[in-house]
């Protein structure tokens, strides 16, 4: 059907194209011989082809552009014959004979150029001439054609100022009149071009208006040409009258695509100058009219002008143009009751950021924006148009993207109530997009009020907000999304203690109500960050001014204390473990004992009860013993209970290899060189001592097994330990004992070999040989090792 | 050919001039075989002058009762064709009874001759003015000439010249309001107008204006009206909307018309009218007709 109907069309425009051809043949002759007589009757007839109904707007085009160039030769032959004496007002007459109106009047058109071009009469008589006759075309594409040819035949010949055709006083008037009435004209041709034909073709109708619009819109381009048309004349004449007409056509393809071509077309200057004109008319359009983009492309273009001509600023504020526009959107919503919310929040989007670009210093203007906003949103639930709710993530990014601070953002009061009407997963992606603009910027924020605005902005993150069963969020993702918070946690930060225990305060509320899956992500910088303000505390009793301060030690490792319990409930113990021991250094540092060691007593429980993997016993094991090691702070008892716990979890390791590891790291925990009170020879030795009995065991179990090279390592291990402690000078450390440990190694040592062991031992007695050529002291000492 | 039909042929030629004959103006006439030929124009109250001139044929004499010529101002219905009806004869007697054996040249002159209704050619009927001259023979039969004249009148401009106006209409499908500039309009005038359209719910393909001239001939029962359409003029394409309205400007110069004239001689009648006709879609066609008045204006006084 459609096919037939292309085809049917190509052959009646080939036809069409042939008569054509063959009566332009004939008028070319006659041109050939000044016969202007048939000159003229086969012009008409050969106008008569545009006398069609059967083509589309596409295909007539076609047919009016032979048209066009033809009917040029015939005006230059009209200007040849009035050069030859034939009176132009008698051609005039003459070809108003022609009994078919379409023809006649583009002979006319063509004849009416002549006469203006021979200045017989007033360029403006002979335009309102034939503007007005050309009403005698009510087709409507047969119509826009004829008057889109007066458009293009009379461009250059328009009474503008400057212009040869210029008359007596008010001439442009005239020209504007002029081309205002064929636009009118045009307009309405066009809006009726959608009632012709039956219903079912609306849709294709529709496409083809739309390939005609530049037809109209040419003549909003000569008009805003016009020398002119100053901005007296725009604001009196032009806007008004074209937007009459744009509002009462009531049609939505015309509206939207000519306030568009307004705002296209003229300049900003302009603009900026009858705004309010211009937004008046807005919510007279049709409701289903696209304001949306149409404003916004306003805006848009008033921002460009703003950003890049920085002096016409105060324009800006002189003509009020924020408040109108924000008056103009309200109007425009209210108007449109059924306008999409995406719409809606596309217009508060462009006026956020054109206010952004023109006042960037009036941050009011923008939480007013947001608050329109809101307003707006208000009543509608969450948004569910994915749309709308990119546009509304555009528009709270805006502000970031413009200040560059997130801190700004958060003065804005109106900012975490838009943020409210979007759905989970799009306030996560806020949240991300606002952590990110910190990150970027590193921005500090550094008063308690603001983080908890901001925590409130990307509650998203930090809290399970109500989230629908079986919308699970990407693992990957969550993670993510989890490691922005804690890198976020690091921006937060004032030099002011009291303040930053306030900051961190806020953070545990709101870390501690935000759900298991968070915590091993939001613990540690949140642990972190309370450490280093631990370290900045002044040192107690070091306070001259007598003032009780707020933020004690004491208050920020209780603190501490009840952020980590959160975490083996998660369950990661693992970290919780870590963290205890992190924070019993802090105390150890702080000197408080009762506090270190209430930290150390909650990591061994976490140890016992919740480490069971063996191979993370022993990093476990490893960091504690690494941690008491460098604890000064107990007593001799408490110092006792922990390392005697220490020593049996060691042993009760499941590996051998493992286990002599550990106790022989063991013995540190009994000899600190710089504490006096720590220095037990005895216990180091014993230490040792269990440690080689074990490497014992596990050499008879490999000899069973798959060998013992990996008992050697033990061996050459321990050995090294020997020598450590034998250079301290603990006196339970003798030479023969080292000499033994050293023949002990080399007899295993024949045994099938591992290159390992043998690289260590190598090493091990290099050391050996070079601290004896140190001399002194030490060298002394190794002298006396024999190997 | 001449000498083989010389003895069929009159004995003489008679030749009619016109004194004033090289400056007068010549219109094209139509003749009733259908060529056009060049006729010299009079208006009413001229003086018609000129010489009637009789050649015999070389040897031959022309015997005659008498020679005269006549000025005829006839209407010849086509229903009853080859008579008729004088409505104007004057006559001068050129010469007494005798015989002419050379060529005789007689003067004549018709002084302010009033001439009151125009030539006219229609459809059914036919105003003629002749200069007819008779060479009276008693046997033979009398020899005959005849010359053509067109007369025109010109018709002072018209005192009271109001416009048409006037609203039609369909009831709830069309209505319209139509105005022409005047009601009287010489021959080479223009109509201007304009359609205004109050009310449009048909969907129209076109409008046109026509030029239809009505020829009432006869009397009474016998009256035979016969109408044509001399000019058909399109004013619009495609339908209009509510409240356009469409300029007409129609010049009459090109076509064929005649003035308005009324009642001639109790013979005849010819009127125009214009006629407004609006096609729809369906080809149906809407008319509203309008008579006018045509005048034929003095051309220097219409510039």
């Amino acid at each position: 059907m459609i096919a037939d109907g292309a085809e049917d069309e190509e052959k009646w425009l080939a036809a069409g194209a042939a008569a054509f051809k063959q009566n332009a043949f004939y008028m070319q002759r006659a041109i050939d011989s000044n016969n202007l007589k048939d000159a003229l009757k086969y012009s008409a007839q050969m106008l008569s082809e545009l006398r069609t109904s059967k083509l589309s707007p596409h295909k007539y085009y076609d047919l009016y552009m032979r048209a066009f160039d033809e009917l040029r030769k015939l005006e230059i032959f009209f200007m040849e014959e009035t050069r030859r004496g034939c009176s132009v007002i008698e051609l005039y007459e003459l070809v108003q004979h022609a009994g078919n109106i379409l023809p006649r009047l583009y002979l006319l058109c063509t004849a009416g150029s002549v006469y203006i071009k021979t200045k017989e009469a007033p360029a403006k008589e002979i335009l309102k001439d034939l503007v007005e006759m050309c009403r005698g075309i009510q087709h409507p594409l047969r119509g826009l054609f004829l008057r889109s040819y007066l458009a293009q035949i009379s461009r250059d010949k328009l009474p503008d100022i400057g212009s040869e055709y210029e008359g007596d006083a008010d001439t442009v008037t005239d020209a504007v009149e002029f081309v205002l009435l064929n636009f009118t004209e045009m307009n309405k041709l066009w809006v009726r071009m959608q009632h012709q034909g039956p219903a079912r073709d609306k849709e294709r109708r529709e496409k083809e208006r739309g390939e005609l619009r530049d037809l109209v819109g040419k003549n909003l381009h000569v008009l805003s040409q016009l020398e002119g048309v100053d901005l007296d004349m725009y604001r009196d004449t032009v806007l008004p009258r074209v937007l009459e007409q744009i509002v009462n056509c009531r049609d939505e393809i015309a509206q939207y695509y000519l306030i568009d071509c307004i705002i296209q077309v003229f300049p900003d200057e302009y603009h900026l100058q009858t705004l309010d004109v211009l937004l008046g008319a807005c919510p007279q359009l049709q409701p289903s009219v696209d304001i949306m983009t149409v404003l916004s492309r306003l805006m848009e273009r008033l921002s460009n002008y703003a950003a890049l001509n920085a002096e016409v600023l105060p324009y800006f504020l002189q003509v009020e143009a924020f408040s109108k526009l924000n008056n103009a959107i309200g109007k425009v919503i209210e108007a449109q009751e059924d306008m999409p919310i995406l719409s809606a929040v596309t217009l508060y989007s462009s006026l956020l950021k054109f206010t952004l670009h023109v006042h960037p210093d009036r941050l009011d203007y923008a939480d007013q924006v947001l608050g329109s906003c809101v307003k707006q949103l208000s009543g509608k639930g969450k948004i569910n148009d994915t749309r709308a709710t990119r546009e509304i993530v555009s528009l709270l990014s805006a502000p970031l993207e413009k200040y560059n601070d997130v801190v700004i953002a958060l003065k804005l009061t109106n900012y975490p109530l838009v943020v409210e009407y979007l759905d989970n997963e799009t306030k996560r992606i806020m949240a991300t997009v606002i952590i990110r603009s910190i990150m970027k910027n590193n921005t500090l924020i550094t008063t308690a009020e603001k983080v908890e605005a901001l925590l409130e902005l990307i509650k998203g993150l930090i809290n399970d907000l109500d989230e629908p069963q079986g919308l699970e969020v990407d693992e990957d993702d969550f993670e993510e999304e989890q490691n922005s918070v804690a890198r976020l946690v690091h921006m937060l930060y004032n030099d002011d203690t009291e303040e930053m225990f306030k900051i961190i305060s806020i953070l545990k509320k709101h870390f501690l109500t935000g759900g298991p899956k968070r915590l091993k992500f939001t613990i540690p910088p949140l642990v972190v960050s309370t450490l280093k303000l631990i370290r900045r505390l002044p040192v107690e009793g070091d306070n001259p001014f007598g003032k009780e301060a707020s933020v004690t030690a004491t208050k920020i490792f209780q603190f501490l204390n009840q952020i980590i319990e959160a975490l083996p409930n998660v369950p990661s113990p693992d970290l919780a473990f870590r963290l205890y021991l992190q924070c019993a250094e802090a105390a150890n540092k702080c000197d408080e004992e009762p506090i270190a060691y209430e930290f150390f007593t909650q990591a061994y429980i976490l140890y016992e009860e919740e480490i069971s993997d063996s191979k993370a016993q022993v990093t476990a094991l490893q960091l504690i013993i690494g941690t008491l090691q460098r604890m000064h702070v107990f007593g001799v008892e408490n110092r006792d209970t922990l390392t005697h716990k220490a020593t049996g979890y060691s042993a009760k390791l499941l590996k051998k290899p493992d286990q002599c590891r550990a106790v022989y790291a063991c013995s540190h925990l009994f000899w600190l060189e710089d504490h006096e009170t720590i220095q037990d020879g005895d216990r180091v030795l014993l230490c040792l001592k269990r440690a080689l009995k074990i490497a014992n065991s596990a050499q008879q179990m490999g000899s069973n097994g798959q060998g013992s090279a990996g008992s050697v390592t033990l061996f050459i291990e321990i050995l090294n330990k020997y020598l450590y402690f034998y250079e301290k000078g603990i006196p339970q450390i003798t030479v023969e004992s080292v000499e033994s440990l050293i023949q002990l190694i080399k007899n295993e040592e024949s045994m099938p070999s591992d290159p390992y062991a043998e690289s260590l031992f190598a090493s091990t007695l290099q050391f050996m040989e070079f601290q004896k050529q140190k001399g002194g002291a030490i060298g002394d000492r190794y002298e006396e090792i024999k190997v | 050919m001449n000498y083989l039909l010389g003895a069929f042929k009159p004995a003489c030629n008679v030749s009619i001039t016109f004194s004033d004959g090289k400056n007068r103006k010549q219109v094209p006439m139509k003749k009733e075989n259908g060529q056009t030929a060049l006729v010299p124009l009079f208006h009413s109250q001229d003086t018609i002058s000129g010489k009637v001139c009789i050649d015999p044929y070389q040897g031959k004499k022309v015997e005659h009762n008498g020679v005269k010529v006549e000025l005829l101002g006839q209407i010849e219905m086509y229903f009853d064709r080859g008579n008729f009806y004088d409505f104007t004869s004057l006559v001068r007697e050129l010469d007494v009874p005798g015989e002419i054996y050379e060529r005789k040249t007689y003067p004549f002159e018709f002084p302010t001759v009033e001439m009151p209704y125009e030539t006219y050619n229609g459809v059914n009927v036919r105003l003629r003015y002749a200069l007819k001259v008779t060479v009276t023979r008693g046997y033979s039969g009398s020899i005959l000439e005849y010359q053509e004249l067109v007369v025109r009148n010109y018709a002072p401009l018209p005192d009271i010249n109001s416009s048409i106006k006037l609203e039609v209409g369909i009831e709830g499908c069309l209505h319209i309001e139509f105005e022409y500039n005047k009601s009287k309009y010489h021959l080479k005038d223009v109509i201007l107008g304009k359609i205004y359209f109050l009310l449009v719910r048909i969907k129209m393909k076109n409008m046109d204006l026509e030029i239809r001239r009505r020829e009432s001939t006869g009397a009474g029962a016998n009256t035979h009206v016969e109408t044509e359409t001399l000019a058909k003029f399109e004013l619009m394409d495609g339908t209009p909307v509510r409240g356009e309205s469409i300029p007409v400007r129609l010049f009459l110069a090109p076509y064929d018309l005649t003035p308005t004239h009324r009642n001639i001689n109790n013979k005849y009648s010819v009127k125009y009218f214009l006629n407004l006709v609006l096609v729809d879609e369906e080809d149906r066609r809407y008319f509203k007709q309008q008579e006018i008045t045509l005048y034929r204006l003095k051309e220097d006084a219409s510039a």
